[in-house]
């Protein structure tokens, strides 16, 4: 338990300097686009005197190290600021967002990993024959395609032709459960099928490989069950790749699903993170991104951890 | 008999409105004898009935949308601004000035003093009566040094607002205006309560017909009926439910399965497809709205009208029409006056696609070798590039090279309009001509996004617009679109429609094609059957 504390310290701060990078990498990325938030908030309607008026309100006109110091004495002290745009509070912005986030990439988890993971150990299981290859084929087809034109294939099916399912996941603060569940199965199944192959290949690679060893021989030699030597002997010993992949893949369904946010109409982090890009919205850029940069991290070391509590062998080494 | 067919013909050309119309015919006692298809609008315009919910899925809205009447920039918000707020005067769909918190108005013999009466007793959805302090609050809010509000230029003619009593409200202008009723009804003057200021705005105190109930930006804004609301004959849904859905295929898909009512921008490529699907109504309106390719006469080699005249020679605007807007509009003739406006110049001379005569202009300036660099980016407006691309094809049978330079989307309009020298542009139109004319072809214009300056035009321009006499008027503005079409910088190749559908469990009166969405304003002048 002392490595995992110890790794826990050390990413920690090696987190913090990288969070700040970022934020620094950020604000010189808004900066070097070319036009600021008044030209394109006030859009084509915008006459000169106006966007001047405007830099001047949102304090525009001071070199960018000053600003970027404010910005960050503000963050420093827990204070996230206001969009320039409409002048809101961003905390108010992002947190009702982030959790429509959340909720939908945590759904989304709850139906593809163990998914993924059944399919995996089955594909392992009959390795090689018409079912094995069936499961690859389909799940690789799912990823192939972009995640947009899945989304229009399953609108089309189950929304338009059928009509089981709304094709808007519109979603406010005073719905139910219930309500919320029905409204996000669409995107839901979408990301399902854009996630699944990866985490289910992963899984059944790590599978074959365990199956390769002595210990799995002997089990067999035994006369125990093939499903029975899967699930319990060769899938814990083959978890730590696996968990990897889902690490990757949760924070994919959280920083990454902008384009299905698009096409549900979902009011996710994503679409505020591209409309305050196209804006130059500073502060809420800033915000989102460290949110996603969080989120990143914090799943990364999150499997590391698992990863070494799944695996005695990294349990007891030093790191 | 006679005078009835005179009428007719006045309300099919759009110079006297239904109204005007109706009450004249039946003046007359000639109602019996007018023909129904003249009166289609009036017959589904049957009995508004109060109640039930409409669902509007819109375009453009962003997360950076304000409420504040200075800054409304999108489609979704300048919507939601006019179910909640009113101005002093409306625009109606036959492009005349009607009262709205003005109850009447009047000029002085130069047009120079307007006095509006306001109407008594209006109460904001706080309780607050309506007064010309808040009117005069509202205007100013768009004149102050530190506004950013888009309106602010076409008030810039106002040198001191004052109240006389509470109902009255005096401006002072710099010159005549004729037209100054019509500015009032421009969408970023609406009224709100004095003293509002800052994040205030977004709660959406106004006296108009619903209540804004939620705003999210870029996601949605709720609101319910205003019970206590002036307006007779007006709003009639409990409460609209206004989404906005950028994705065009996402708001297709969601009035077809019935989760919108209304959606604005259908896709041209597919709107056939559209009019075959059961329950669904798919709306055109030609408005004022218009596509134009400026180029910088201060810049070389536009500076020589021979080389302006053949671009706008050389290019096919019958193809664009049928190519990039499928038939959705019609011809522009060079000038920004829409075929709907009064004082459009019908008689003057289209345009017509011309290679041999192109060439000509071109060879006479001397510039058959020059590669002519047109900027284009689906931002100016849908099929934009697909257009820059046509008009290089079409420009190549008059042996004039054109180069196409795509740009960003993003930042379109801060980095390629006004900078570069010619590229593609999208105006929505004014429903006056005096307010197209001086927004973006006048002289120093901040918007003249040609740099275009014509002494005979600008003169022409000032005079009419303090011109009171209709007739007078009419002719200056039939020379200033000739000027226009001859001599500025602008092409303007075509008018589009605006194409938006709806679910047919909803009836209207007649469509306004002053803006999308009925004017902006089909939550207030639509209902549910």
């Amino acid at each position: 338990m002392k490595n995992v504390l110890i790794l826990i310290l050390k990413r920690s701060g090696a987190s913090l300097i990288t969070v700040f990078i970022i934020s620094l990498i950020i604000f010189i990325g808004v900066e070097a686009l070319p036009g600021d938030v008044a030209e394109t908030v006030l859009g084509q309607g915008a006459t000169p005197e106006t966007v001047e008026a405007f830099r001047k309100e949102l304090k525009l006109d001071l070199p960018p190290h000053i600003r970027y110091g404010a910005w960050l004495n503000d963050f420093i002290h827990g204070e996230f600021g206001n969009s320039l745009a409409n002048g809101r509070p961003v905390a108010g912005l992002i947190g009702w967002r982030f959790g429509n986030t959340l909720f939908l990439a945590l759904s989304t988890a709850m139906i593809a990993i163990p998914l993924a993971i059944i399919l995996g150990m089955l594909a392992a299981l009959y390795r090689n024959t018409f079912f094995d290859k069936l499961i690859s084929t389909t799940t690789l087809s799912f990823i192939s395609f972009p995640e947009f034109f899945i989304a229009y294939i399953l609108i089309s099916i189950l929304s338009v032709k059928m009509n089981i399912f709304p094709s808007l996941a519109v979603i406010d603060p005073e719905m139910g459960l219930s309500g919320r569940i029905y409204a996000i199965i669409l995107p839901s199944l979408t990301l399902t099928c854009v996630v699944t192959a990866h985490m289910m290949r992963q899984t059944r690679a790590a599978i074959i490989n365990v199956l390769a060893s002595a210990y799995i021989e002997m089990a067999e030699i035994k006369g125990m069950k093939r499903l029975r030597i899967i699930v319990l002997h060769a899938f814990p010993n083959s978890l730590s790749p696996v968990i990897n992949v889902i690490a990757v893949n949760m924070a994919y369904l959280i920083v990454g699903v902008v384009l299905v946010e698009v096409v549900f109409v979902y009011p996710g982090l994503g679409q505020l993170l591209v409309d305050s890009v196209a804006k130059r919205d500073l502060p809420v850029v800033q915000a989102s991104g460290l949110v996603f940069s969080i989120v990143y991290i914090s799943l990364n070391l999150l499997a590391d951890i698992l990863s070494m509590l799944s695996n005695p062998k990294l349990r007891q080494s030093q790191i | 008999m006679s005078e009835l067919s005179r009428l007719t013909k006045m309300f099919e050309q759009n110079k006297i409105s239904r109204r005007r119309f109706l009450s004249q015919v039946s003046a007359l006692g000639l109602a019996a004898a007018v023909s129904p298809a003249l009166l289609a609008g009036t017959a589904q315009a049957s009995v508004p009935k109060k109640g039930g919910r409409f669902r509007i899925g819109i375009t453009g809205g962003s997360t950076t949308d304000s409420m504040d009447p200075g800054t409304l920039t999108s489609n979704m918000n300048q919507n939601v601004n006019w179910q909640i707020r009113n101005n002093l005067v409306e625009i109606d769909h036959n492009f005349n000035a009607i009262p709205e918190l003005a109850e009447s108005w009047g000029a002085s013999a130069d047009a120079k003093k307007w006095t509006f009466k306001l109407r008594k007793g209006v109460e904001f959805h706080n309780g607050k009566t309506m007064t010309a302090e808040d009117v005069i609050f509202s205007i100013n809010h768009h004149l102050s040094e530190e506004s950013k509000s888009a309106a602010k230029g076409n008030l810039g003619s106002i040198t001191n607002i004052k109240s006389d009593g509470k109902n009255e409200v005096v401006f002072e202008l710099s010159g005549g205006s004729a037209d100054f009723p019509f500015i009032l009804g421009d969408y970023h003057l609406t009224i709100c309560p004095a003293g509002t200021k800052g994040a205030e705005f977004e709660k959406g105190i106004g006296t108009g017909g619903y209540i804004l109930d939620k705003w999210e930006p870029g996601v949605r804004a709720f609101s319910k009926r205003n019970p206590n609301y002036w307006k007779e004959g007006r709003a009639h849904f409990d409460e609209i439910e206004t989404l906005s859905i950028v994705d065009t295929n996402a708001r297709t898909n969601a009035l077809k399965t019935g989760q919108i009512d209304y959606m604005d921008r259908v896709e041209l490529k597919t709107v056939h497809l559209m009019k075959k699907m059961p329950g669904v109504k798919v709306h055109s309106t030609t408005g004022t709205a218009h596509y134009t390719i400026p180029m910088l006469v201060d810049q070389k080699p536009y500076g020589n009208n021979d080389v302006r005249t053949a671009l706008k020679l050389a290019i096919d605007r019958e193809a664009l029409v049928k190519q990039i807007l499928r038939g959705y509009g019609s011809v522009g003739n060079d000038h920004p006056i829409a075929p709907v406006q009064q004082y459009h110049a019908k008689d003057l001379e289209q345009r017509k696609y011309d290679p041999e005569k192109a060439k000509f202009h071109m060879k006479k300036a001397g510039m058959l070798d020059h590669v002519f660099n047109l900027h284009a980016a689906d931002a100016a407006f849908a099929g934009a590039v697909d257009a820059a691309i046509l008009i290089k094809e079409h420009a190549k049978k008059a042996g004039i090279k054109i180069n196409v330079v795509r740009e960003p989307d993003d930042g379109y309009w801060s980095n390629v309009w006004i900078k570069k020298e010619w590229c593609m542009c999208y105006w929505g139109g004014r429903a006056i001509e005096d307010m197209m004319f001086s927004v973006a072809y006048s002289e120093g214009a901040p918007w003249n996004d040609t740099h275009w300056s014509n002494k005979k035009f600008n003169e022409i321009l000032i005079a009419a617009r303090a011109e009171l006499d209709k007739e007078k008027r009419r002719k200056m503005y039939y020379d200033m679109q000739e000027i226009c079409r001859n001599d500025s910088g602008t092409v303007v190749p075509m008018f589009n429609q605006m194409v938006e559908a709806s679910s047919d469990k909803f009836a209207h009166g007649p469509l306004s094609a002053a803006m999308a969405l009925d004017g902006m304003r089909v939550g207030e002048r639509w209902w549910k059957k």
